[in-house]
């Protein structure tokens, strides 16, 4: 006679295995490599000692409080601030193998190459068609056939295409904000750039605008490097592949977005993701 | 979490909090109704097996007051980092004690059929183990209350000593049956009153995996060693 157990045991797992961030952490390789960055606005040392990579067709998110520097390591990325006297960066910012935060690094083709796009959606005072040729007058010589394929593509690129399709002759001026934002979009990858910097895209747009510029940034990312500053935590989270904090100038923690929003190493990210700051 | 600042917007506080304490309350319920129920069969106490029954709607509201909570707190507050750990970790605790009442209250209601049988054997092993299965409900209780994921490990390993309890009863009661059919309905009932014990231990483990988690942000780097190994026992009769 024997007796054996047929009762099933049924595992019960408490593991949040499924969860953790690290398995999806695919980051790929740096397009742009910052070391050691720190910028000046005078005297005050607004960035110090940054050292960050922007992976190659991924989007970066950049979050941190007012002042914190993420807009400032955007206006460096560009060299905006080389309009600005007593502004300065050292270190590195290697794109190909230039820092190109170097003076002899030529600042049209820089901007060619990394392009940005406001807060404010700011379309020139002229037609839809020429908002988009104007910058790419600067860079190219192209037919007026070519010229309207260029036109088509970068609308098109930017999700604007069917409703403007129609009016290109018409001004910019007269499209919605959301519009005029995804105008702006299709402006700078009108000359076709490496790298799309945006800062804070989608402050002035309401929820479903939002949500378009969203969605078009993560249809940009196959094709383009992207970094985005913006105060939305939700956005970062929706849009970015990683996520750096910034503080006071310094950068806190850079993570894959769903380790960030999970398990933050830093606890000063974690204060302020979770709205604990004070 | 609980030298953390609080939150910029306080109502967001107080939500947690009481999220916390619904919880607690509901360890609290639970952790009585497994002590009612060891009464129950040690000292054939019927109306602690009530008591213990009884209890089981205040738990099943609980679970659902839990589930409503952390619905709304996902919706309305969209949690990350510890917060999110926290309010997730609360939904699956919520269910780990909802199944630990369960098998209290099987536990209690087995003990009243006991009650009609002279039993065969001491009852100091299921005595032991349920010893080790309150003290292991009640730390993990502790635990989630202290955000002490220290102490969570430690119920996480001592499951070990539970597990063995229960195999050498299994094995015992196997005996007692084949030594006479007579001990086959009390020792049923009380090989599934062993079985249910030993699950509450498996699922206060599974409480202290998520307390490590949330407190910690990772899960629990090994897999708990399962030492049920009855499910493959053979008890032969000796030639």
């Amino acid at each position: 006679m024997s007796a054996t157990m047929g009762e099933r045991q049924i595992q019960q797992s408490g593991s949040f295995g499924g969860m953790s961030a690290r398995s999806d952490a695919d980051i790929n390789a740096p397009r742009i490599a910052i070391r050691n960055l720190d910028f000046f606005y005078g005297d005050n040392r607004a960035l110090k000692a940054i050292s960050l990579d922007l992976p190659d067709r991924q989007v970066t998110g950049m979050i941190g409080p007012s002042g914190c520097g993420k807009s400032t390591l955007l206006r460096v990325l560009n060299r905006m601030y080389d309009l600005y006297p007593g502004q300065r960066a050292t270190g590195e910012v290697m794109m190909d193998g230039d820092n190109i935060i170097d003076r002899s690094v030529d600042l049209n083709a820089l901007r060619a190459r990394i392009g940005m796009v406001f807060q404010k959606p700011t379309p020139f005072p002229m037609t839809i068609y020429d908002n988009i040729g104007f910058g790419v007058k600067l860079h190219e010589r192209l037919s007026r056939s070519a010229m309207d394929e260029r036109v088509e593509w970068s609308l098109t690129r930017a999700a604007l295409w069917n409703e403007v399709k129609d009016r290109l002759n018409t001004s910019a001026m007269g499209l919605s904000g959301g519009q005029q934002q995804r105008l702006c979009i299709a402006r700078t990858i009108a000359v076709r750039p490496e790298v799309i910097l945006f800062d804070e895209p989608t402050s002035a747009l309401d929820p479903i605008s939002t949500l378009k510029i969203e969605e078009l940034i993560d249809e940009l990312k196959h094709d383009f490097t992207i970094a985005i500053v913006t105060h939305n935590m939700q956005q970062a989270a929706r849009c970015a592949d990683q996520v750096a904090f910034f503080y006071l100038g310094e950068m806190v923690e850079v993570a894959p977005a769903a380790q960030m929003f999970t398990a933050p190493k830093e606890r000063r990210t974690q204060e302020y993701i979770t709205g604990r700051f004070g | 979490m609980s030298e953390t600042p609080q939150h910029v917007v306080k109502s967001y506080d107080l939500e947690l909090k009481r999220l916390r304490s619904l919880i607690t309350q509901m360890g609290g319920i639970v952790e009585s109704q497994v002590t009612l129920a060891a009464e129950a069969i040690m000292h054939r106490d019927a109306a602690a097996a009530a008591r213990a029954v009884e209890e089981d709607p205040k738990v099943d509201a609980l679970e659902r007051e839990v589930e409503a909570f952390v619905i709304r707190l996902l919706a309305l507050r969209q949690p990350v980092a510890g917060d999110l750990r926290q309010i997730v970790a609360a939904l699956k605790i919520t269910g780990d004690l909802e199944r630990i009442g369960d098998y209290a209250a099987n536990v209690a209601k087995r003990s009243i059929v006991l009650a009609e049988f002279t039993l065969p054997y001491s009852l100091a092993g299921l005595a032991h183990m349920s010893q080790l299965v309150q003290q292991q409900l009640k730390s993990i209780i502790d635990a989630f209350g202290d955000s002490d994921a220290d102490k969570a490990m430690e119920v996480w390993r001592s499951d070990q000593v539970v597990d063995d309890i229960y195999n050498a009863i299994f094995r015992e009661l196997i005996t007692y049956m084949m030594e006479d059919p007579r001990n086959i309905t009390p020792c049923t009932h009380l090989l599934f009153i062993a079985k249910n014990l030993e699950r509450i231990g498996d699922h206060a483990t599974n409480v202290a995996e998520t307390i490590y988690y949330a407190e910690k942000g990772e899960s629990l780097p090994e897999s708990r060693p399962k030492g049920d190994t009855s499910s493959y026992a053979v008890v032969r009769v000796r030639e």
